[in-house]
C-alpha cells in the first residue's frame, strides 16, 4: 500500500515538490565539465598566465571564447546546484535557509554575466 | 514541519575512508565555487586590458594566493576524478561495496598523481609561471 496521492504519483514531483530536476542537471553539467574543464586548464598551463597578450591572444580566438563562454555557464549552473545542496543540508531554520539561497543565486548569475561579459569584451575588441 | 531531521547525520555511522571521500567531495566542491568567484574576477581583469591584468597577476602571484591556487588546483583534480566515480554510479555500476572502496583508492591515486604532475609542470619551466 502506498500512502503517496494519485495525483502525487502522476507528477512525479516528490516531497521536496520539484522533482529529479536539480539531480538531472547537476549530472548533465558534471559530463559537459569533464573535457571543458581539461581544456580550460591544459590551455592554462600551455601558455604566459602572467602575460597580458598571451591569455588575450589565446581567449579572442573565436573556438576558445565558445568553449571559454560553455565553460563559464556550465561552472556557474553547475556551482550553484552544489551550493544550493550545502545550504539545504546544513543550514538551519527556514529565514536563514532561504536568505542564503537567494544570496547564492544572486551572486551566481552576478558572476556568470560578469564572466560572459568579460569574455565578450575579449573576443570582439 | 520544524522538527525535521537535517540530512545527512554524519554522527550515527562508524567510520569510513569511503564516506571521508564523499564529504571531501563536498567540501571540495564548496571551494571550487569560491574558486570560480576567483576566475571571474581574473576573467573581468583580463577583459579590462593591460593594466588591470597586470594588478590581478600581482595580487594571484602573491605568496598566499599562489598557496590558495594550488589548493584550488587540488580541489579541482579530486572533484573531477570523484567526480566521475559519482556518473559511473548514476549509470548503476561499481555500487558493490568492495568496488566502492576499490574505486575510492583509484580516486586518492589518481589525485596524487595528477596533483604531483601539475606540480612537476608548473615548477619545471612551464610557460605558466613566467
Amino acid at each position: 500500500m502506498s500512502l503517496r496521492t494519485p495525483l502525487g504519483k502522476v507528477l512525479g514531483r516528490g516531497s521536496a515538490g520539484d522533482g529529479v530536476g536539480h539531480w538531472w542537471e547537476q549530472r548533465v553539467t558534471a559530463i559537459a565539465l569533464i573535457p571543458l574543464t581539461a581544456w580550460f586548464a591544459i590551455g592554462l598551463l600551455r601558455r604566459h598566465a602572467g602575460k597580458f597578450e598571451d591569455m588575450q591572444a589565446w581567449l579572442s580566438q573565436p573556438t576558445s571564447a565558445l568553449l571559454a563562454l560553455l565553460l563559464l555557464v556550465a561552472l556557474a549552473w553547475h556551482s550553484k546546484l552544489g551550493v544550493q545542496v550545502i545550504i539545504e543540508d546544513y543550514v538551519r531554520g527556514k529565514t536563514a535557509k532561504t536568505t542564503l539561497l537567494l544570496l547564492s543565486g544572486y551572486i551566481h548569475v552576478v558572476a556568470a554575466a560578469a564572466g560572459i561579459f568579460a569574455i565578450v569584451r575579449l573576443a570582439l575588441a | 514541519m520544524n522538527q525535521r531531521p537535517l540530512s545527512p547525520h554524519l554522527g550515527v555511522y562508524r567510520f569510513a575512508y569511503t564516506m571521508a571521500l564523499s564529504i571531501l567531495h563536498r567540501i571540495m566542491g564548496g571551494a571550487l565555487s569560491v574558486g570560480f568567484l576567483v576566475l571571474v574576477w581574473w576573467l573581468m581583469a583580463l577583459a579590462q586590458g593591460p593594466d588591470a591584468y597586470a594588478d590581478a597577476v600581482e595580487v594571484l602571484g602573491s605568496g598566499f594566493f599562489k598557496l590558495l591556487l594550488a589548493g584550488w588546483a587540488l580541489a579541482y583534480i579530486y572533484h573531477f576524478c570523484n567526480g566521475i566515480r559519482h556518473l559511473i554510479w548514476d549509470m548503476g555500476a561499481g555500487l558493490e561495496r568492495h568496488q566502492a572502496r576499490r574505486s575510492g583508492v583509484i580516486v586518492v591515486v589518481a589525485t596524487i598523481i595528477l596533483f604531483a604532475a601539475f606540480v612537476w609542470a608548473v615548477c619545471s619551466g612551464t610557460p605558466v609561471t613566467e
